[in-house]
């Protein structure tokens, strides 16, 4: 069956399209829409966003490839994403990412076979003054060490988010 | 003596939740609103320059000249875009008002634009800010309840909308031009300048760009005055700020001090030191594209101008500090990989400069590098900056070139010992 919108998301894009003066500017947040609809952007995903906002389908293209954040693949129920640049690393970040590889047994842009987590080194989160920074979906888990974050894995597996994803 | 801090921007000491509109009210917040109202724009942008701040965004442009780049009698529609993008290797501070101090960005969106006659304002915020995101979105939907956003402003007949906009993951977006293309729904690539974003901005209009940090000061500066902010700094540098603090020392995180500090007293006195009381073995002033700087060089007071004469920049006030036990080559293999994955492709220098040189860095470290490679190296790094549209090409370059200038016997030991040839781990840090 082809893609479609929800009303809840369709009204979201209106609402969306409200706030600039064009069309081409409602992109970005609306592939945010798709992303949190359909879980990743398949060629299927954009086209639908470039019918609703009536745009070539080119510039959807362009635009949804050159940020890291949209994804074309899918991903797992837990995007464990380790930051390794400069503050991170000097506070440990490398234990913790391989803590969570021997874990998981992932390598990093992986994802387990169940389905449920996907590993991924990025770059930097913003929140150096608490490294080493570990972000799951949206949530950041600041102050992480190896076993740190393996107890957060542990967590996660067993369907607990009480303290965030 | 003692550094001294303040906590006029930094609030987290207060044990209070700015979130919440009526605490942040009770505390004096949207005053500045009326009072602006009834100064008039000519007058708050004369109180902005008094105030003499320079954009806390890293490059460091006098706030009050920029928004008197934007034109005053126009046809067109203006807008205002806060830059939220915050993603310099070693920057943590705009996430602190992102996070806790929404509607003082609220409140400084507002009267920097009754200054400048703007009636939208987008707040473009990096896309992994997802709850910092929802806490904005909450706070402009809670002013927008109370009257104090949309088509009257606290009853003063202003009409302003504001508006967060969500990146995507692409540090470049952080450079003004490639944010407003960003913004516009476009990939990220920096435009030439001239035209200028004042005059030529978002959607072909004038566009003031201007830091997170910088457009909450603006509240502060309107409550107290332009010349008594500036009082806080120095000279031509004017008010406190907020500076971050990372890696090796014992008291990581933020801390708003006075324009002028001492940075050596910033790091061993408010930061605590260095971890295990290790000797320091170097420092990056401003967030990563800032030249990396030796203990001798620290003695230097905390202005745009004082770390520019010490031989770096002050950039974004995201102090890195590294203790012996660092390996210089892998620090910096740290930084070129980031400036490598985060080069737009625009420009050939840069596209395939930063990841040239990345490759190498990783040849050196282990051990696979020739002799030449040093040389190589840096004639890369001198052929990348300077040459291309934006400022990421000489962001990757004064790394490459500052660790060389600096360091440069320990990439020679990595050569002649054939692998890295520092032994031991770096400090343990934890959580203080």
């Amino acid at each position: 069956m082809a893609q479609a919108f929800s009303p809840q998301a369709d009204a979201e894009i209106e609402a969306i399209l409200q706030r600039y003066p064009n069309r081409l500017a409602a992109l970005i947040p609306t592939l945010w829409v798709a992303q949190r609809e359909f879980g990743w952007l398949a060629e299927e995903t954009m086209e639908l966003v470039a019918t609703r906002l009536d745009l070539p389908p080119a510039k959807v293209i362009s635009t949804a490839t050159f940020y890291t954040m949209f994804h074309k693949k899918p991903v797992g129920r837990y995007h464990v994403q380790v930051c390794k640049n400069i503050s991170c690393y000097l506070r440990g970040s490398d234990e913790v990412t391989a803590a969570v590889k021997q874990k998981l047994g992932v390598a990093p842009g992986q994802t387990t076979a169940d389905g449920n987590f996907t590993l991924e080194e990025v770059e930097c989160l913003a929140a150096c003054g608490r490294a080493p920074v570990v972000q799951v979906n949206a949530d950041y888990h600041e102050w992480q060490t190896a076993e740190s974050v393996v107890a957060l894995l542990d967590r996660l597996a067993a369907g607990d988010t009480s303290g965030g994803v | 003596m003692a550094v001294q801090t303040y906590d006029y921007l930094l609030r987290d000491k207060h044990g209070k939740d700015y979130r919440d509109l009526a605490v942040y009210r009770a505390a004096g917040g949207y005053k500045a609103v009326l009072k602006a109202h009834q100064m008039g724009g000519e007058a708050i942008i004369n109180e902005v320059k008094a105030a003499s701040i320079r954009g806390r965004g890293g490059a460091g442009f006098p706030a009050g000249v920029k928004w008197g780049f934007v034109p005053k009698d126009t046809n067109k529609p203006k807008y205002l875009v806060v830059n939220a993008d915050e993603g310099e290797p070693g920057t943590f501070k705009d996430n602190y008002f992102l996070s806790h101090d929404p509607h003082r960005l609220i409140e400084g969106c507002i009267i920097t634009s009754m200054a400048l006659d703007i009636h939208t304002a987008y707040i473009y915020v990096r896309g992994e800010f997802k709850r910092q995101i929802e806490t904005v979105d909450k706070a402009i939907a809670d002013a927008h309840k109370a009257g104090i956003l949309g088509k009257n402003v606290l009853g003063t007949g202003y009409q302003l909308e504001v508006y967060t906009h969500s990146g995507a993951g692409a540090y470049i977006c952080g450079e003004e031009t490639a944010l407003l293309e960003s913004l516009e729904g476009k990939p990220g690539q920096p435009r030439l300048k001239p035209p200028f974003p004042a005059v030529v901005g978002a959607f072909g209009c004038p566009t003031l760009v201007n830091n997170v940090e910088t457009i909450a000061s603006v509240p502060v500066v309107i409550e107290h005055g332009g010349e008594w902010f500036h009082k806080l700094g120095v000279e031509r540098d004017g008010g406190s700020r907020l500076i971050g603090i990372s890696g090796h020392v014992k008291k990581p995180g933020l801390y708003e001090i006075g324009v002028g500090a001492n940075m050596r007293e910033v790091i061993y006195e408010l930061a605590g030191g260095i971890l295990e009381d290790r000797p320091l073995k170097a420092v990056i002033p401003g967030g990563s594209s800032c030249a990396v700087m030796t203990p001798e060089q620290i003695d230097a007071p905390m202005t745009l101008d004082g770390i520019r004469d010490a031989g770096s920049s002050f950039g974004t006030g995201g102090i890195i500090v590294m203790a012996e036990g660092t390996c210089m080559v892998k620090a910096l293999q740290r930084l070129s990989h980031f400036y490598a994955h985060e080069s737009c492709g625009q420009c050939t220098p840069c596209r395939e400069g930063t990841g040239w040189m990345a490759r190498i860095i990783d040849d050196i470290e282990a051990g696979r590098a020739r002799q030449e490679d040093l040389d190589t190296l840096l004639e890369v790094a001198d052929q990348i900056g300077g040459n291309t549209i934006c400022a990421l090409g000489d962001a990757a370059s004064i790394p490459v070139q500052s660790f060389l200038q600096k360091f440069r016997a320990e990439f020679q030991a990595h050569i002649d010992h054939g692998g890295c040839p520092i032994e031991g781990p770096m400090p343990r840090g934890t959580r203080p």
